[in-house]
């Protein structure tokens, strides 16, 4: 049931390390810092956009709103209730409100079961009605998300991913969610079945008014789809704004990194990158100082030493620079 | 994208044409056929009683009114034999039947549970494993007494955690994937993603290698019998029927030879049919 | 007398294209019949250039790759018709021991997944000498001191110290280094890149292709690449060719098909594609899905979801013409009106 007054997802300070390397008589070989300190809120009917390259914690964070992986620290609040701290039947509860969506058409759904089975069985297992109701509902949903009736007794094997990612999508919407959790929705799909999709979840948005927790790393697919974009890097927020904003006018120099390394289907507009380059340095030995600052052009003596902490950059733009870039410094001609 | 993952028909498809294709999978099945059917049959094809006792007759090599020659007191060995299928037969099947169930029920605990439980669990099973069956079977047999229960439940006992190890590796793949994750963000308790989630999709790798624990069934029962902690007389399986004639085995080999090859070729045939299913069933076994 | 002619024409065309592929046809055995993953396929790549071949799932355009170098799998799969002309000899009819000649010497290849073209169990600097000791004979030290000077190259920082590290050692994105300097070791005349960066960050992705373009240069090699991403075409093709359904479709260089889209398939694909540096007024899905081998419709493949759709398109199979704006474009429907 969706409530008229919903105060929308809340995190804030999330932490969570992996020890890897360890065991019984083993000593921890390092700690993986995967979620540093990270708080965001996405209002309801908002679509707030996850950007990250692998290790940056973004998955992590998916999973742990959900409590699908527990935090070592931080708070998760959803419409007033604190999600961490609730017990057993309140967890059943708001996992009613909350849905994810998986990135993999071909490991999400149980194979042993039919479509029918797989968006029937939430609607079984939490009560919502007789089981007319709850056939006609699964109908509903399959409707909604622009399949023929005649798909819910076929299995999984029979469908193509773009389909597939269709019947996710239903079975996340079957318990009429406040919030979805899209995890890489898109990323296994084509380029035409993307577009699909990322319409059908925009008509979605739009009609039942959800919000969206939209993790992606390809920057093209968030600015269509999402309202606000967080950037994030070897687990910490670096940058968060309005989309088209941070995208047009990135003020933290990975934010720029990122979008200048997005390939443009236009050969005209090649990709010139700043002569320092290298790598994501490993989450477990993380530089002192900021993150960033060995790959960084505009480094100097306080970025190698002091963390940057996350502060308002300007008008509705917060950031973790020493250094921010400004309107002034945007068109500095990088060497190729 | 590059390779779809084939699909359960496809799967279904290839696993049988690799079943098919293997001559050895057809000599198996038909082997286990016979020897399952002349169990079934055994009052219609028992050319005599199995317990009619005909002392002038006794301890008679093999003629034509003996298929197979005369025991100690007088009964037909071809007989007991084929009587004697049905025990061993009920015995190895029963035995691991029960062994799957309550295995493969503890394996996918471990998996999908881990942790403390699954570490302690795990250790309590390897300290079964490491007896060697037979050891494990004697133990228990002696301790409850020699009856044909008292054997299936031995029996069953040293195949329990061998069929836990089975179970509980796919269990912990399938853990996550994302399905499973999904059936836990959609709110299903344990038991629900044991039974619905899992469980339908690992246990045809448990269910394939039932044939060649069933083989591996058969031998202990017999060597039980042989020591005489198994089904007491004068029910005949091979095992004890092995024992009668090994005292004299020279003089009196008919006794101990047949029954040996009974044993023989049903735990070839098992192990044969057993073989197969499990390279039919499982990917990474099969020559492309 | 013409019998000389045509033969120095033959030569003087086999010098233009170092790598020539003419109607190539690839068959997979699905459910006890052959259907054509690849259909009439022809494409020449000259040397110092970068041909893309850009198309979704099931377009064939790694299969084109495979079928090349003769990688398919033995059973099931076979090239039914065409050929492979590299170096005066068509590698369709080559034997296996001359094949693996040419693979990893003359002909490379790189993958998507460098986890499964390294082995996992042997240092990198022994899996890159051992390519260069069985095809060009050297003596093993020769070899390794070949294989750091490969990693100096890819820019593998350190290498003198990671030559005897193991793949599980090294990120995605050196690991893919590694597998380059692999292909490289041979100095090889082309290069097949099959979704080389796909399963990279975008950032490691931007650095990897910087530097196989500048080894093509410094190599002199011409490379085939693979790929489903129209950005990442943008960004190092000279010439592109786009495949739907086993078939090329169009082929421009890469200025002109950006520039002028011609076949309704490209054209929609620009517009389902989000770009980073607009706001999409909205994508244009393109309905309906890609079919399946087994049930090709007849005519045009690409009728069913074509928004230039017409009654003649389903009658009769388009042929690849020679547009006047240069293009190579497979649709009588745009050509007609091109011809007005």
């Amino acid at each position: 049931m969706m409530t008229a007054r919903n105060e929308g997802l809340e995190v804030r300070d999330l932490r969570k390390s992996f020890v890897i390397g360890g065991g019984l008589l083993r000593r921890a070989a390092a700690t993986i810092r995967a979620v540093n300190g990270v708080s965001f809120r996405v209002a309801p009917g908002e679509s707030l956009g996850l950007v990250g390259e692998s290790g940056c914690g973004k998955s992590t964070i998916a999973r742990s709103i959900l409590r699908l992986m527990e935090l070592d620290a931080g708070s998760v609040t959803f419409d007033g209730i604190d999600v961490r701290a609730a017990s057993r039947v309140v967890l059943r509860q708001l996992r009613q409100r909350m849905q994810i969506v998986f990135q993999d058409p071909y490991s999400s759904l149980n194979p042993r079961r039919t479509v029918r089975q797989a968006l029937e069985e939430p609607l079984r297992v939490h009560r919502r009605g007789s089981s007319r109701e709850i056939a006609e509902k699964a109908q509903a949903a399959i409707a909604e998300v622009g399949l023929p009736k005649d798909v819910v007794d076929r299995y999984p094997h029979e469908f193509s991913g773009g389909q597939r990612q269709r019947i996710g999508i239903a079975r996340a919407l079957v318990l009429d969610p406040d919030l979805i959790i899209a995890d890489e929705p898109v990323s296994a799909l084509d380029v035409s079945v993307q577009a699909q999709i990322l319409r059908l979840l925009e008509g979605l948005r739009a009609r039942r008014r959800l919000s969206f927790l939209f993790v992606s790393h390809d920057l093209g697919v968030v600015r269509h789809f999402c309202d606000r974009l967080a950037v994030m890097y070897l687990g910490r927020i670096v940058e968060e704004g309005r989309t088209a904003d941070v995208l047009d006018r990135p003020m933290h120099p990975y934010t720029r990194l990122l979008r200048d390394s997005s390939p443009l289907p236009d050969p005209g507009a090649r990709i010139a990158l700043p002569a320092f380059a290298g790598e994501a340095p490993s989450p477990a030995a993380p530089p002192p100082g900021c993150p960033f600052h060995p790959r960084c052009d505009r480094a100097d003596p306080k970025c190698r030493e002091e963390l940057p902490a996350i502060r308002s950059l300007a008008e509705n733009r917060l950031g973790a620079c020493h250094h921010p870039m400004t309107a002034s410094c945007e068109h500095t001609a990088a060497s190729s | 994208m590059t390779t779809l993952a084939p699909t359960a028909a496809t799967r279904r498809a290839r696993a049988w044409d690799t079943f098919s294709r293997n001559r050895l999978s057809w000599i198996g099945l038909a082997l286990i056929a016979l020897i399952v059917l002349a169990a079934i049959a055994a009052p219609l094809i028992a050319p005599h009683d199995p317990l009619e006792q005909d002392i002038v007759a006794r301890l008679d090599p093999p003629s034509a009114e003996h298929w197979l020659g005369t025991d100690t007191y007088g009964r037909d060995v071809l007989s007991r034999m084929i009587y004697a299928a049905r025990i061993s037969l009920f015995v190895g099947f029963v035995a691991t039947l029960i062994a799957m169930t309550i295995g493969a029920t503890i394996g996918i605990l471990c998996g999908y549970v881990g942790g403390w439980f699954d570490q302690f669990m795990m250790g309590l099973l390897d300290v079964m494993l490491a007896f060697p069956t037979l050891l494990l079977g004697l133990m228990i047999a002696a301790m409850l007494g020699a009856s044909l229960h008292n054997l299936i439940i031995a029996i069953a006992i040293t195949e329990i955690a061998p069929f836990a190890r089975i179970a509980r590796a796919p269990t912990i793949t399938l853990k996550q994937l994302d399905f499973v994750e999904a059936a836990r963000a959609l709110g299903f308790g344990p038991v629900r993603i044991m039974g619905v989630h899992i469980l339908p999709n690992m246990i045809s790798d448990v269910v394939v290698m039932g044939s060649l624990w069933m083989a591996s069934a058969i031998r202990t029962e017999a060597a039980l019998s042989f020591i005489g902690l198994g089904v007491p007389p004068p029910a005949a399986t091979w095992g004890s029927m092995i024992r009668e004639g090994f005292d004299n085995i020279l003089d009196t080999w008919w006794l101990s030879v047949f029954p040996s090859l009974a044993i023989l070729a049903t735990v070839l045939a098992l192990n044969l049919l057993g073989d197969a299913l499990r390279d039919a069933a499982d990917p990474k076994l099969r020559a492309e | 007398m013409d019998q000389a002619v045509a033969a120095k024409e033959q030569v003087a065309a086999a010098d233009a294209a170092v790598l020539d592929i003419r109607g190539l046809r690839t068959e997979f055995r699905i459910g006890g019949q052959w259907h054509a993953a690849v259909r009439d396929l022809s494409l020449a790549l000259r040397a110092n250039e970068t041909l893309a071949i850009v198309g979704e799932s099931g377009s064939g355009k790694s299969v084109t790759a495979l079928s090349a170098l003769r990688l398919l799998p033995s059973a099931g799969a076979r090239i039914a018709a065409g050929a492979v002309m590299f170096d005066g000899r068509d590698l369709t009819k080559l034997s296996e021991a001359e094949m693996s000649d040419v693979r990893g010497n003359a002909i490379a290849m790189i993958f998507q997944e460098p986890m499964t073209s390294l082995n996992p169990t042997m240092a990198i600097g022994d899996q890159i000498a051992e390519a260069i000791v069985i095809h060009r004979g050297a003596a093993w030290s020769s070899a390794r001191a070949q294989a750091l000077r490969l990693l100096d190259e890819v820019k593998i920082p350190a290498a003198a110290t990671r030559l005897d590290d193991y793949p599980h050692q090294f990120s995605g994105g050196m690991r893919q280094r590694v597998m380059i300097a692999m292909a490289l070791a041979c100095r090889p005349q082309v290069l097949l890149a099959d979704e080389p960066t796909t399963a990279l960050d975008v950032t490691i992705q931007a650095q990897v292709l910087r530097q196989l373009a500048e080894l093509k240069r410094a190599y002199g090699m011409a490379v085939l690449f693979i790929t489903h991403n129209l950005g990442v075409v943008a960004q190092i093709a000279d010439r592109v060719a786009v495949m739907y359904a086993g078939e090329i479709v169009e082929a421009a260089s890469v200025a002109d098909l950006f520039a002028r889209p011609t076949h309704p398939y490209t054209a929609a694909l620009l517009r389902a594609m989000p770009r980073v540096d607009r706001d999409a007024a909205g994508l244009e899905p393109i309905p309906g899905g890609v079919p399946a081998l087994t049930a090709m419709p007849t005519g045009c493949f690409f009728a069913p979801r074509c928004p230039l759709r017409q009654a003649s398109c389903t009658a009769q199979h388009p042929e690849l013409l020679r547009f006047p704006n240069g293009h190579e474009v497979r649709c009588p429907v745009v050509l007609a009106e091109a011809a007005r």
